[in-house]
């Protein structure tokens, strides 16, 4: 397969002048955007069928689109579904669809609310995980990693680096972000290092995070790819739950994470990344505050409650004032702590995990997963037990360095 | 010859039936014509940029979806010019189909709220309901300043 046919399902983005932003989107990663053709007749057949009674024409039309598709009467690759921003209506119809499809049909499906202000760029990692899912099926398929590779994962915090032999990490590098390739370069020293090879040794190289392209550029990689299908097969392959379903949750530096995956692929899928306060970023600057190292803010937080310190808002600049009035009024740091986990996995929990079937086991990866009372929140939030899989924080560069063995073998 | 602003807006019918009746339609067609012949845009299908749910904030709050604000962009300056209306409720897709049932209910609001004499209808079941229907329209356009009949 080379150009992914990608079906829209959505009402709203031709009037909010973003049309031309989600073709881009798809154009970019060799993909196109069309909008399935119905006759009249289906259209209220189907409408009625599924039983939502919904006001809005082209939202009866979303749902009489996504029948067809998941009837195989019109053929496509993967679904996209997209509504207005704020719309209580197209949310719930964005909803029952995504999932819908989800249980219906193989095809992969992320949906998104926008704006006016939706980019491409915001749109491009979105797409291209639905690309790589439609287009690579038999390389997210692999289980086992081969040979030696590396994978390096350029995140917007930190980077880390890993080398794998045999189904085995044998090396770890990890720094925060400054200069991309520079970063990029002292984590693949410092795994290389640790692993006791060589650079010319290693017989494949895999890229994702923020960093991906440049970095990705560098290195010659064989496998440049963004970070929700290798963080699926990352996750699924360092817990140990390649079969069958699974939740990663991965909460960023920059943006969080939330894929349902099947079998060690991605079904569906939300990324989100409009507020700081639901992010790593409030942690680091929580962790700041308290005058502890962000190692440190884990521990602290499993030894306070939460409830204790009264949270006014989500927001990073309004939530860390409430974190900073709580110890002026005497609130303890662990309690501190606690509350500001509490605050990250609840806007996670309200603003993502409504848009992911949960489905056990709940994988929870990214630097932000060493966090043991962020582990703890989200747990006591989602009513399970998390798995926190080793080396979660390098979850990136192992699903890059298992998913580029498969260009080993090609060799 | 009055603007008649007519919903739905986007029925090629209704449309007719005011010209052919003498007056001026206010119709989705004509402002999409406008913008899709507009040189120097490029932005498929209908060139709406998003500049026009920001011009849209003159009929909606900043909190309503961009997607009723890009509509009302479109629809509001039509609105502004009208001196009479037509609305039909209720009618099949074929005559005329508005995608988003809140800017629908947020026009015919507007429409209602500026006091302009308004024609009412239900879309027609039934022939004989159709030929009153067309019958209905024609009466009231008649009676409209200006009508040529």
């Amino acid at each position: 397969m080379t150009r992914v046919r990608i079906a829209q399902i959505s009402c709203g983005s031709e009037y909010s002048g973003v049309q031309k932003e989600i073709n881009d989107a798809a154009e970019a990663v060799d993909a196109e955007v069309f909008f399935p053709d119905l006759k009249l007749a289906d259209i209220q057949k189907s409408f009625s069928d599924f039983g939502l009674d919904v006001k809005s024409p082209d939202l009866k039309l979303s749902i009489a689109r996504a029948k067809a598709l998941a009837e195989g009467r019109i053929e496509a690759d993967a679904v996209f579904i997209a509504t207005c921003f704020r719309c209580a209506e197209a949310a719930i119809v964005r909803n029952e669809l995504r999932r819908f499809i989800h249980e219906n049909s193989k095809l992969p499906v992320v949906s998104y609310s926008f704006t006016e202000r939706t980019t491409s760029g915001t749109l491009l990692t979105r797409m291209e995980a639905l690309t790589t899912i439609a287009r690579r099926r038999a390389l997210l398929a692999r289980e086992v990693q081969e040979g030696l590779t590396m994978g390096v994962d350029s995140g917007s915090s930190t980077t880390k680096a890993v080398v794998m032999k045999d189904n085995e990490i044998i090396g770890t590098g990890w720094l925060p972000t400054t200069g991309v390739i520079d970063s990029a370069e002292k984590a693949i020293s410092e795994a290389l290092s640790a692993a006791g090879v060589s650079r010319d040794e290693i017989q494949a190289v895999g890229t994702t995070g923020y960093g991906r392209f440049l970095v990705g550029e560098h290195l010659k990689a064989d496998l440049v790819q963004e970070e929700l299908t290798v963080n699926s097969k990352g996750a699924v392959f360092l817990a140990d739950t390649q079969h069958g379903p699974s939740t990663v949750i991965d909460i960023g530096g920059m943006d969080n994470k939330a894929i349902s995956v099947l079998d060690g692929i991605p079904g569906t899928f939300t990324m989100g990344g409009i507020c700081a306060g639901a992010s790593g970023r409030f942690l680091e600057m929580t962790a700041k505050r308290l005058g502890v190292d962000i190692t440190e803010l884990g521990p602290l937080a499993m030894e306070g409650l939460s409830h204790k310190v009264p949270m006014n808002s989500y927001c990073i600049v309004f939530g860390t004032q409430s974190l900073v009035n709580a110890l002026a009024a005497g609130s303890t740091p662990e309690d501190v702590a606690a509350a500001a986990c509490h605050s990250v996995a609840e806007q996670v929990f309200e603003q993502q995990l409504q848009e992911v079937d949960i489905k056990e086991p709940v994988i929870m990866v990214g630097g932000t997963s060493l966090i043991q009372g962020l582990v703890r929140a989200m747990g006591e939030l989602l009513q399970t037990r998390i798995t926190v899989p080793p080396h979660s924080q390098y979850i990136g560069a192992v699903g890059c360095a298992l998913l580029a063995s498969g260009f080993v073998r090609r060799e | 010859m009055a603007n008649v602003f007519i919903f739905p807006t986007t029925s090629l019918i209704l449309s007719d039936l005011v010209a052919r009746f003498g007056h001026t339609p206010l119709s989705a067609a004509m402002q999409i014509r406008e913008i899709i012949q507009t040189p120097g845009l490029e932005s498929p299908p209908l060139q709406i940029t998003p500049e026009d749910p920001k011009k849209g904030l003159h009929w909606a709050a900043v909190e309503v979806p961009s997607g009723v604000r890009g509509r009302m962009s479109l629809y509001g300056p039509l609105l502004e010019r009208a001196e009479a209306a037509i609305i039909v409720n209720n009618p099949e897709y074929s005559f005329g189909c508005m995608g988003c049932a809140r800017t629908n209910e947020l026009l015919v609001f507007l429409v209602r709220k500026k006091k302009i004499p308004v024609l009412d209808l239900e879309y027609p079941t039934s022939d004989e309901e159709g030929r009153e229907f067309v019958a209905a329209i024609r009466r009231f356009l008649d009676s409209l300043p200006g009508a040529s009949a």
